[in-house]
């Protein structure tokens, strides 16, 4: 378990959290490298079930961030984002899917040492909890389900 | 029902309506639709505690469309689908005439949609108490055995699609899940696909599902899947104060937003 | 093979039970935690039940799984490399507890699967399938073997046939050489029999399935397909749960370079079941999709497979959201 290195996926959008990320590297601030980046226009673009298909190839832990309230690019994207996601948390703890190895935040373009941080908090925090076992087991079996018939 | 055989009736007679969407009973003494065209067989509606379908699924079947302008039969859960339709352009508040009928099995006076509207917003629409109870208990279990449930329950699921089908939300005539350009959620039933569906189902429905729970009773398998919808109903509620089903003006959560949507969870 | 009858007291009945359960795979009936019967493999003896009318699926599952893999392959630059599934590992399946109707319709998915062409997934399948079938002693208002030349205690389909007696005992019949195998391995656990009748419940007749289908014939125009048809939602309930429907999809699903073929059920009565490339659908109108299902069960198969493509179980009518009474929509047919 010591050795255990969280797999993150972040889904981000290029206009503000991309370009914040870009800013952390240029200013050569050193931060946890399991994250995976994924570039999206908007976060208004991020259908929910990426998330779930992230769990489903492996992933530990997911981060979703985009530009802060009334600073989207496309104006409204991350507004109708925001809903979704409340929505979707809400629906992921109804399910008991854990919701504590997401992380959903708002990071600027500007914002280079947030960026750090919350894949900093991210990791530390994935790494306590542990690989996301349930999930994967839920997978596996699932596989299984159609082989025994082979 | 004699109010109501004779209201479908004067609406055949004088042709108002061609078609009236309602209940009759079955050889086997089963509530089940009945679209009545013809004024003399009217006396075959009936409305009792057997009649629970929400018939607004039939109102964007092109082969009901056809029959020409629509009567329906509405209790409050239609009358509320009815309303999201309309609000979503698959009807015409002109095209059908709402047989209203209330809590206690008596026709209403629906002259128009405002009517409607105030019929509806002066109910309670807050899921039905029969599964408050079941959707409390759920809520108290921990995440772990969560999970477990909805496994347990979803491993039974044989995608038949009875769910989307007898749900009137659920109209799209190419469901994304019939598109393999990307094969979004696997045709085949394995729980964890059978996870993603419903997941899919439920989160197509937020803001929009009007807790008549006809899914979860169309499931041949007896999934609860209404519990997924009627969880973000209640949710819905209580982020955004709004149910769906309320009005002619496109208002379900998902499609609109609020500069100032509340939550406490992005950093 | 002349049928045997022997007696199989309620005792034996569990060895037997669980004699094949430690050696083999036996799919036996259960009653699962919301009250619905279900097929499991392998329960409890104590688990089994003996008292159910139908289970909510039906047991075609045993020889055509709800999905199935039918080779996976590689991908190299310009090359595919195929690995079938080896259909030899495909193992003995003991089917128990399964009522006349259901064993009844593995004839007409043969019939069906091993038509022109042999399906050779479903021929191995049935070919390692025992069927220790149970006559049934309950029966309810959505049952109409007795109409589609079935019974109660049908022998179509089994290989032993079981039939309750008063006293809690059994009569086993002993049909083909595949149950006399099963006697033959433990013939301790069978005697003689005795005078005692077997209870067997008794399904009114509701129509004549020859003159159905007789009527049927000259039947594709007529108005009855769009008035019984409205309240149809397309739903697909009464496909799947049914033990003679044999529609199927093929998918392919890949990651990478790899990948997988499988089947899994599908339904003629889903709106794009007929779609074509062209975005022509000769079915597009749910009246359409009613009228095949019944003219493939009631006039197309009896005409070109020798065979019915119902077996009166009634779990299409009870799993109905909206009251598709089948039999009742055929009695109606009867007389147009």
């Amino acid at each position: 378990m010591s050795d255990f290195e969280p797999k993150v996926v972040a889904f981000v959008c290029n206009w503000c959290t991309y370009a914040g990320a870009d800013l952390t590297g240029t200013s050569r601030i050193k931060y946890a490298s399991n994250v995976k980046i994924i570039r999206f226009p908007c976060t208004g673009r991020i259908d929910f079930m990426l998330l779930l298909k992230a769990f489903a190839n492996g992933a530990d832990g997911i981060i979703v961030s985009g530009c802060h309230p009334n600073d989207c690019h496309y104006t409204s994207g991350n507004f109708h984002a925001k809903r979704r996601w409340i929505m979707f948390k809400e629906l992921m703890d109804f399910m008991g899917v854990d919701m504590n190895r997401v992380t959903f935040s708002w990071v600027s373009a500007a914002e280079g040492v947030k960026w750090a941080d919350v894949v900093n908090t991210t990791v530390t925090r994935i790494r306590e909890l542990g690989p996301y076992v349930s999930y994967k087991e839920l997978v596996n079996k699932s596989v299984e389900e159609e082989v025994k018939n082979d | 029902m004699t109010s109501l055989i004779a209201r479908a009736k004067e609406l055949l007679e004088n042709k108002t309506v061609q078609v009236v969407i309602g209940y009759e009973a079955g050889p086997t003494g089963l509530a089940r639709p009945a679209f009545i065209t013809d004024p003399a067989k009217a006396e075959s509606l009936i409305y009792d505690d057997r009649c629970v379908q929400n018939l607004a699924v039939y109102l964007t079947k092109r082969e009901v469309k056809n029959i020409g302008k629509m009567a329906i039969v509405a209790t409050l859960p239609v009358m509320r689908s009815i309303m999201m339709l309309i609000s979503e352009q698959q009807l015409f508040a002109d095209n059908i005439v709402v047989l209203g009928i209330s809590d206690d099995g008596k026709l209403l006076d629906i002259a128009d949609n405002k009517v409607m509207q105030g019929y509806i917003e002066k109910s309670d629409l807050s899921n039905p108490a029969k599964y408050k109870g079941l959707l409390a208990e759920l809520n108290k279990l921990s995440p772990e055995e969560k999970f477990l449930y909805w496994q347990k329950e979803l491993s039974k699921c044989i995608k038949c699609y009875a769910c989307r089908q007898a749900c009137p939300m659920c109209y799209c005539t190419r469901c994304t899940v019939e598109v393999n350009q990307p094969q979004w959620i696997p045709v085949k039933a394995n729980t964890h696909g059978n996870m993603e569906w419903h997941i899919l189902r439920a989160m197509h429905l937020a803001g929009r599902c009007i807790s008549c729970g006809e899914c979860g009773r169309a499931c041949p398998v007896g999934i609860p899947c209404h519990l997924l919808t009627m969880q973000l109903t209640d949710q819905v509620y209580n982020y955004f104060k709004v149910y769906a089903g309320t009005s002619e003006k496109m208002s379900s959560v998902l499609s609109t937003y609020e500069p100032n949507d509340k939550e406490s969870f992005i950093i | 093979m002349e049928t045997i009858r022997k007696l199989i007291r309620k005792q034996s009945l569990e060895k037997l039970y669980n004699n094949l359960s430690t050696t083999r795979k036996v799919y036996a009936p259960v009653i699962a935690s919301d009250k619905q019967v279900e097929y499991k493999y392998n329960p409890a003896f104590t688990d089994v039940t003996f008292d159910h009318i139908r289970s909510t699926l039906s047991v075609k599952n045993v020889v055509f799984p709800k999905v199935e893999n039918l080779f996976y392959y590689t991908n190299k630059q310009t090359e595919s490399t195929i690995t079938d599934i080896d259909l030899n590992k495909i193992q003995e399946v003991v089917l128990w507890g399964a009522h006349p109707c259901d064993n009844a319709a593995f004839d007409t998915l043969r019939s069906i699967f091993c038509w022109d062409i042999t399906d050779e997934f479903f021929a191995k399948r049935l070919e390692k399938l025992v069927v220790i079938g149970l006559s049934c002693h309950l029966s309810d208002e959505y049952c109409f073997c007795t109409s589609v030349g079935l019974a109660p205690n049908s022998t179509k389909g089994s290989d032993i046939l079981l039939s309750r007696l008063k006293n809690g005992d059994y009569h086993a019949d002993i049909l083909t050489e595949k149950g006399n195998a099963i006697v033959s391995a433990s013939p301790e656990l069978f005697e003689s029999v005795t005078n005692e009748e077997a209870e067997i419940t008794s399904v009114k007749q509701k129509f004549n399935h020859e003159q159905v289908t007789a009527k049927l014939s000259g039947a594709f125009e007529n108005p009855f397909w769009v008035a019984n048809s409205l309240r149809c939602i397309g739903c697909g309930a009464c496909t799947y749960v049914c033990p003679t429907c044999a529609c199927f999809d093929i998918q392919d699903e890949a990651r990478g370079k790899e990948g997988k073929r499988y089947r899994s059920w599908d339904s003629c009565g889903f709106g794009l079941f007929t779609l074509h490339t062209s975005g022509h659908n000769p079915r597009n109108v749910q009246s359409q999709r009613w009228r095949q299902r019944i003219m493939h069960k009631f006039s197309y198969m009896p005409e070109r497979n020798n065979s019915l493509g119902c077996v009166g179980c009634g779990r299409c009518s009870s799993g109905c959201p909206v009251d598709m009474n089948i039999a009742e929509q055929l009695e109606a047919l009867q007389n147009i």
